[in-house]
């Protein structure tokens, strides 16, 4: 087979491990690569990475410290886990991509508190907070279904913290400042929108 | 003028109280520049002459090995403060509740990236479960079932059954009645008030008797024999025996008392009678 035919099978493969979920999370552990797809798989993931790019795709790569290394080693990507993701540089981006505007609201400000804090919240904290703009019955249920979908942890003395999937989905440098420069930003909005009061009626 | 000893126990006693200050840093009590560090230096430096002896050399060297370690606390606060990650709760906090909304999900979201995934099913993937299931044996074939042993019925006598600890050499009534008596008699001889201390009346001379003792005395008091007397503050346990078998117990709602019966209790309540 010619190295492109090869690189091609690689991709395919690449794409099944990836896309599919084999395990009780979704993506893939660096090892797993190796072994399915040899030593050479994050040229695979590159190239692959290319494919989905006119998708809006993109391979994420989450490294087991916080810090992303510049020049990842072997042994660095082996035990990182990779996923697919949304890209979410263009345009098209579906703003709430399913969610309801109140539950992604309540989880960023959740997991943008839990930033401030270094990391580790107590729940009630949390729980008061979201409760300044929601509704008290759909605070914990709130919480509870961010801690099943992997974006918080919750341990054993009732401490919040940022999971897996927040990892994974977030760029928290991002958010944080994002939200420090968000002064100019609430000029700038003017009535909210029919959408906005729909969705704040649907809420109460 | 200060003497070279007085000089010395004056730098021993700054150098201690150095080490103080940077520990309360080490264990976060108190930030760390809350020291003026070539102040310090200057300190350590002024009285390292006076060093002679391993033990004032190894107090040099703890302090310098406590400012190590302050000066990488303060290099890793200054590292934290100087990055985006940090802000001040309070301030993003206000931002936060001021915000409305639409405003928080806009910001999120183009901080958000979610991760994709399919759960479809494929035909090839539908194929490979048909070949599977086509190949899997029956589950009788698999499972066979277990055949129950078979079992020779017989008779048995109760020295039999006592020799297999399924019965009591005595009636268990006729047990209990005895060491009621026992109890009775262990308070006539030990007790004071009609009562007797706990430990002294189930107190044997090996452990497993004492067990036995203590499971038997649970039994006295469950069927109205006697009585349990607790005092938690001086942590005493008195038994009291009634002189006719009472039935309220067995009819009032009851209160259960555990008793740790322990190798380690018992150990010390021997020792306690040795003594």
């Amino acid at each position: 087979m010619s190295k492109k035919g090869v690189y091609g099978s690689k991709i395919k493969k690449a794409t099944q491990l990836l896309f599919y979920r084999r395990h009780l999370k979704p993506g893939v552990r660096g090892s797993e690569l190796h072994k399915s797809l040899g030593s050479d798989y994050p040229k695979v993931l590159d190239l692959l990475d290319d494919y989905l790019k006119p998708l809006d795709l993109k391979v994420k790569t989450v490294f087991e410290e916080e810090n992303t290394p510049e020049k990842p080693t072997l042994e660095e990507l082996d035990n990182a886990r990779f996923y697919v993701a949304l890209r979410g540089d263009s345009s098209t981006k579906d703003k709430l991509i399913g969610w309801r505007i109140d539950d992604l609201a309540g989880l960023a400000i959740t997991i943008s508190y839990i930033i401030s804090k270094k990391g580790q919240v107590p729940r009630k904290e949390v729980e008061k907070l979201l409760s300044e703009k929601m509704p008290n019955w759909k605070v914990g249920l709130n919480i509870d279904r961010y801690i099943r979908y992997g974006y918080l942890g919750e341990d054993d003395n009732g401490l919040l913290y940022l999971d897996w999937r927040t990892r994974a989905e977030v760029d928290q440098k991002a958010l944080i400042s994002m939200l420090l420069s968000s002064e100019t930003q609430k000029k700038e909005v003017a009535e909210p929108t029919e959408e906005t009061n729909r969705e704040e009626q649907d809420s109460v | 003028m200060q003497t070279a000893k007085e000089a010395k126990a004056l730098g021993k006693e700054r150098l201690e109280r150095i080490i103080e200050t940077c520990v309360a840093i080490e264990n976060h009590t108190v930030e760390p520049f809350a020291i003026n560090l070539d102040e310090i230096i200057q300190i350590v430096r002024q009285y390292f002459p006076h060093w002679q002896n391993p033990d004032e050399l190894r107090l040099d060297a703890e302090v310098l090995h406590h400012l190590a370690t302050v000066i990488k606390m303060q290099s890793e606060w200054v590292k934290q403060r100087s990055t985006s990650l940090y802000t001040d709760p309070f301030i993003l906090e206000e931002k936060i509740l001021q915000m409305d909304k639409q405003q928080m999900v806009d910001i999120f979201i183009d901080a958000w990236n979610p991760l994709v995934e399919f759960e479809q099913i494929s035909i090839n993937t539908l194929a490979q479960g048909l070949l599977y299931w086509e190949a899997l044996a029956p589950i009788v074939d698999r499972w066979k079932e277990l055949e129950p042993a078979e079992v020779a019925n017989a008779f048995t006598s109760r020295d039999e059954l006592i020799k297999q600890r399924v019965l009591s050499d005595k009636e268990f009534s006729e047990e209990l009645n005895n060491y009621w008596q026992q109890l009775k008699e262990c308070v006539a001889a030990k007790g004071k008030d009609g009562k007797v201390d706990y430990w002294d009346f189930i107190g044997a001379d090996t452990y497993e008797e004492t067990v036995q003792r203590a499971f038997l005395t649970s039994f006295l008091i469950s069927y109205g024999f006697a009585t349990l007397e607790i005092d938690p503050l001086e942590e005493l346990v008195l038994i009291e025996p009634f002189q006719q078998q009472r039935t309220e117990p067995l009819t009032l709602q009851s209160k259960s008392v555990p008793i740790a019966v322990s190798v380690e209790d018992w150990q010390r309540w021997k020792r306690g009678e040795s003594d």
